[in-house]
C-alpha cells in the first residue's frame, strides 16, 4: 500500500518537472474564463451563480484531460521504462492506483486554481455556495472518471497520440449517452427504456444533477463505480500486455 | 548448490513464432552465467521471462524459490534487474530516481540514504546526481541502470547487456564490481561480446533460435572449437610442404591447415584428432627434421569460433554440456 504514495509522488512530481504543466493549467484557466464570459454570457445573465462555468467543464475535461491520461501508461511502454516499473515489488493495483490518482490530483490543482471566480461571484452577489461547493466536487468526480477511462486506454497502446483519440472518443460517447443527442439518431429502432437505461450511465446526466446542488448518494456511486471499473479494465489490460 | 533462479521449460510463443522454446536453466550463489547469443536468439524474452515481466507461455521461472508469476511480489524484492537498453525515467534528476526506487523497495529514511549511497559509490555516480538522467552520456545512464539494481544488495541480478555503450574503461569497472559482488550472488548477465564470458562468466549459455544449445563453463566450450589444443608453427616456405606431410602422417593428428603468413613463411596448424595435446608430438618431430620453426605453440580454441559454428544455421547441430 506504502508503494501506491511513492507511485502517487513521483508522478505527481513529474507533471512539475517539465513547463507542460504550467502550459497547461493556464491554457484550462483561460479556456474556462474566455467560455464563462464570453459564450456563457456570466455578466449578461445577471444571476450570482456558476452555471455559465460549470456547464463548460465536461467539454473542456474532454480534451484537456485526456491529454493529462494519455501518457499515463502509453509512455512508459513507448521508453521501455514499464519494464524497469512493473519489476520493482509494486502490485499492478497500486501501480495503476498510484499513476491515476496523481492525475486527478493534477486535475485537482487546476481545478482548484479557478477559485477568483468563486470569489468574483461572492464579490458581485449572494450566490448559494453550497450548489458551488456540490458543482466542485461533481466536477472533481467528473474529472476522476474521465482520467479513469484515460488510464485504461493509455495502458492498450505505445501510442499517446492513439490513447488519447480512444479517450476523446469513448469519453464523448459517455457524454452524449444522456445529452438527448442519441434519440434522434436511434429513433424509434430502440425500445425507450433501453435508452433510458443507457442515458443512466451517462457521465454528463450524473454531472448535472450535482451541479443542480443536489449531492444524490446515487451519483456519488455512480462515479466510484465507473473510476471503479475502468481502473480494473486498467490494471487488467496491464497484466494482459505482460503475457504478450 | 540451492538454485537462486531456476527456470523449467521456459517457452515463449508470440502468435505463430516461437521466441524462446523449452529453456531450463539453474543458477547458484556464487555464479554468474553469460547468456549468449546472436540478436534476436531469445535472450532477452527469457530474461524478461526470469524477471516476471513477461508471462511465460509454458514453463516456470523462480527466484529464491519464489514463482515469479504466483508470488509475484517476493520474487521481485529479492531481484535486481537490469532490462535491455537501461530504460529510465529521462526527466528526473539521477539521485531523485535512485531515491524513488529506495522507496518503492522499501527502504526509507537512513536505511535508503545507506542503500543509495553505496549503490552510487559502487558505480561511480556521485557527480551526476542532481543531473536529469537525459542529460547524461550513455555510459552513465548504464550505470544509474545498474545502481537501482544494486540498490538493495539483492541476492539474484539479472543484467541484460550491462557494458553496452561502455568505455573499455567502464567496462572494465563493470567487471571488476561483477567479481567483486560475486560470491553472495547469482548473477545472469546477457551479452554477445566473448571476451566478456572469459572476463567474468562462471559458466555459459548459448541461445539460438529460442534454444538452449549449451551450458558448460567458457573453458569447456572453447574446448569444443576443432582448434582446441591444435598447434600451430611458422616455417620457412621450402620446408612447408615436406613438414606438412609429416605432421598429416602423425596418428594423433586430424588434419593439417596452411596458410600464408609473411613473404616466405607459412603457417601451419594441426588440429588434434581427439581434441589431447599434440604438442609434444609435433614438437618432436620439429627437432628430428630439424626445422626452423618459429612461433611454436598451442591453440585453446576461441570461443567465439565455438559460438559462430553453434549458431549459424547449416552449422552443427546442438550439443549438451
Amino acid at each position: 500500500m506504502a508503494n501506491v504514495v511513492h507511485v502517487f509522488r513521483r508522478e505527481f512530481a513529474g507533471y512539475f518537472i517539465t513547463p507542460v504543466a504550467y502550459v497547461f493549467i493556464v491554457l484550462f484557466l483561460a479556456l474556462a474564463a474566455a467560455l464563462t464570459f464570453y459564450v456563457g454570457h456570466f455578466f449578461e445573465r445577471g444571476r450570482a451563480d456558476l452555471q455559465s462555468f460549470f456547464q463548460w467543464h465536461p467539454w473542456i475535461y474532454l480534451f484537456f484531460l485526456p491529454a493529462i491520461s494519455m501518457r499515463l501508461w502509453a509512455e512508459e511502454r513507448k521508453t521501455g521504462t514499464i519494464e524497469l516499473f512493473l519489476t520493482l515489488p509494486v502490485s499492478t493495483a497500486a501501480a495503476v492506483a498510484g499513476k491515476f490518482l496523481a492525475a486527478w490530483a493534477f486535475a485537482g490543482v487546476a481545478l482548484a486554481l479557478t477559485f477568483p471566480i468563486w470569489l468574483t461571484v461572492n464579490y458581485l452577489g449572494a450566490p448559494d455556495n453550497g450548489v458551488i461547493t456540490a458543482s466542485y466536487i461533481g466536477s472533481f468526480l467528473l474529472a476522476g472518471a474521465y482520467l479513469a477511462i484515460g488510464s485504461c486506454l493509455s495502458a492498450l497502446t505505445r501510442n499517446q497520440v492513439i490513447a488519447f483519440v480512444l479517450t476523446v472518443t469513448v469519453c464523448f460517447l459517455f457524454n452524449v449517452l444522456g445529452a438527448g443527442l442519441l434519440e434522434p439518431v436511434l429513433g424509434d429502432a430502440v425500445p425507450a427504456d433501453l435508452l433510458e437505461t443507457l442515458a443512466s450511465f451517462s457521465l454528463l446526466g450524473h454531472f448535472n444533477n450535482i451541479v443542480k446542488g443536489v449531492i444524490d448518494l446515487r451519483d456519488i456511486v455512480y462515479y466510484a463505480l465507473a473510476i471503479g471499473v475502468w481502473l480494473a479494465a486498467a490494471a487488467i489490460t496491464v497484466d494482459l500486455k505482460k503475457a504478450g | 548448490m540451492l538454485s537462486l533462479v531456476a527456470a523449467r521449460g521456459l517457452t515463449k510463443r508470440f502468435d505463430a513464432h516461437v521466441a524462446v522454446d523449452r529453456v531450463d536453466l539453474e543458477v547458484g550463489a556464487g555464479e554468474v552465467l553469460g547468456f549468449l547469443g546472436p540478436n534476436g536468439a531469445g535472450k532477452s524474452t527469457t530474461m524478461k521471462m526470469i524477471a516476471g515481466f513477461l508471462t511465460p507461455t509454458e514453463g516456470q521461472a523462480a527466484i529464491c524459490g519464489h514463482d515469479v508469476i504466483d508470488e509475484p511480489l517476493q520474487a521481485r524484492r529479492n531481484l535486481g534487474y537490469l532490462p535491455e537498453g537501461a530504460p529510465l525515467y529521462g526527466d528526473m534528476t539521477a539521485g531523485a530516481f535512485l531515491d524513488f526506487v529506495a522507496a518503492m523497495r522499501d527502504l526509507s529514511g537512513r536505511r535508503g540514504r545507506t542503500a543509495v549511497g553505496l549503490a552510487v559509490e559502487r558505480t561511480d555516480l556521485a557527480e551526476v546526481l542532481a543531473q536529469p538522467i537525459d542529460t547524461l552520456s550513455k555510459g552513465f545512464k548504464r550505470r544509474v541502470g545498474l545502481a537501482q539494481a544494486l540498490l538493495h544488495d539483492p541476492p539474484v541480478l539479472i543484467l541484460d547487456e550491462p557494458t553496452d555503450g561502455l568505455d573499455p574503461n567502464q567496462k572494465h569497472e563493470m567487471r571488476a564490481l561483477i567479481r567483486e559482488i560475486r560470491p553472495s550472488k547469482a548473477i545472469v548477465i546477457s551479452t554477445h561480446i566473448l571476451e566478456e564470458v572469459d572476463a567474468v562468466c562462471t559458466r555459459a549459455a548459448v541461445i539460438a533460435g529460442g534454444r538452449l544449445l549449451a551450458d558448460a563453463t567458457p573453458a569447456d566450450l572453447a574446448s569444443w572449437s576443432p582448434l582446441h589444443n591444435a598447434v600451430s608453427l611458422t616455417l620457412g616456405a621450402q620446408f612447408a610442404d615436406a613438414a606438412a606431410a609429416s605432421l598429416a602422417a602423425l596418428d594423433r593428428v586430424e588434419a593439417v591447415h596452411r596458410e600464408q603468413a609473411g613473404p616466405d613463411i607459412v603457417r601451419l596448424v594441426a588440429l588434434s584428432r581427439d581434441g589431447r595435446p599434440i604438442l609434444t608430438d609435433v614438437g618432436l618431430l620439429v627437432q628430428a627434421h630439424g626445422w626452423e620453426a618459429g612461433d611454436l605453440r598451442t591453440e585453446t580454441g576461441a570461443l567465439d569460433d565455438v559460438f559462430r559454428r553453434m549458431t549459424q544455421p547449416g552449422e552443427e547441430g546442438r550439443r549438451d554440456g
